[in-house]
């Protein structure tokens, strides 16, 4: 396989592999990391390539347990508190000022969600997957994802209720 | 515009993940423009944080060729060990063929037939020899 016709395959899903590595990571960087190695492990095999039926959905699958593996490590050496000091940048890219103060909260409460909510959250809600495709991307069933859906919508709203209640400060 | 009625049913739906993809893009439609009811506004951040985080780009440039040589040069090396076993097996066959599948039975006989007369004359010839003993003492005794 070329290296353009590779690269032309890959582009249109690149950013949402990386998206996602960002909502299990957190970091920039070490999403980027994910990232790049999950398209550099596809390229070398990108002969066999053809064989995948959806690449999309199996680069995915890749990402997912790229970083749920450096998560698993990241416990397992005592770096979790180093992990939730990153400095979030989401918010240095929109533009909305008004809204700064809401979207922090919102990333706050999505990173207090199970690592398998924040999954699904993540590819239904910010990349608008159909069930079926989560379904395989995860490796669960698609009853399972409207569960843990349903549980991570609902959590995000009670906490968001109640920063409501408190008031934005 | 979605009445507000129509957003609180999609809303229900929606925490029960019971609303379809193009159902979730109404709500999200709607928490993104300015006109938001006041009672729903405390969604309305929810469905902002996704819009905005599915706006994040990767940028980071990507090195594709290394891996691409690594990948050809180890196909080559592994032809080439290949080429090496099939040539040596080729080989083998024909040194440990037996006589015989090479000559007819004919010619075994007659080969044997032909190792047996020189070996018998060849044994004539040793006895002949002996008369050289007889002559070699005679030398001696005249040398001494």
């Amino acid at each position: 396989m070329q290296q353009s016709e590779f690269i032309n395959i890959v582009m249109p899903f690149r950013d949402k592999l990386f998206r996602m590595a960002k909502r299990l990571l957190v970091s920039t960087e070490e999403a980027e990391d994910a990232t790049q190695e999950v398209l550099l492990k596809l390229w070398t095999n990108s002969n066999s390539m053809e064989k995948y039926r959806n690449v999309e959905a199996f680069a995915m699958t890749m990402t997912k347990n790229y970083c749920l593996d450096r998560l698993k490590s990241k416990q397992a050496s005592n770096l979790k508190l180093v992990h939730s000091n990153y400095k979030d940048e989401n918010v240095s890219l929109q533009k909305k000022v008004e809204v700064d103060d809401s979207l922090d909260w919102m990333n706050k409460i999505m990173n207090t969600l199970p690592e398998q909510q924040r999954m699904v959250l993540q590819l239904r809600d910010v990349e608008q997957y159909e069930y079926d495709e989560i379904a395989k991307m995860l490796d669960m069933n698609p009853t399972a994802i409207r569960v843990a859906l349903s549980r991570a919508r609902k959590t995000v709203r009670e906490q968001l209720i109640k920063k409501h209640n408190y008031g934005i400060s | 515009m979605a009445s507000v009625n129509h957003i609180e049913a999609l809303l229900e739906k929606y925490f029960e993940a019971d609303t379809s993809i193009a159902e979730e893009k109404v709500l999200q439609d709607y928490f993104n423009s300015d006109e938001v009811a006041p009672h729903l506004e405390q969604y309305a951040s929810m469905f902002q944080f996704f819009k905005i985080s599915g706006e994040e780009r990767s940028t980071r440039a990507i090195p594709l060729k290394p891996g691409r040589k690594v990948y050809l040069l180890k196909w080559i090396s592994v032809a080439a060990v290949a080429a090496l076993l099939v040539g040596i097996f080729i080989n083998q066959p024909s040194q440990t063929d037996s006589l015989q599948a090479n000559y007819t039975q004919e010619e075994l006989e007659s080969a044997q037939m032909a190792l047996a007369i020189f070996s018998e004359n060849f044994n004539k010839g040793t006895q002949g020899m002996s008369y050289l003993k007889e002559f070699e003492k005679n030398t001696n005794k005249f040398l001494k």
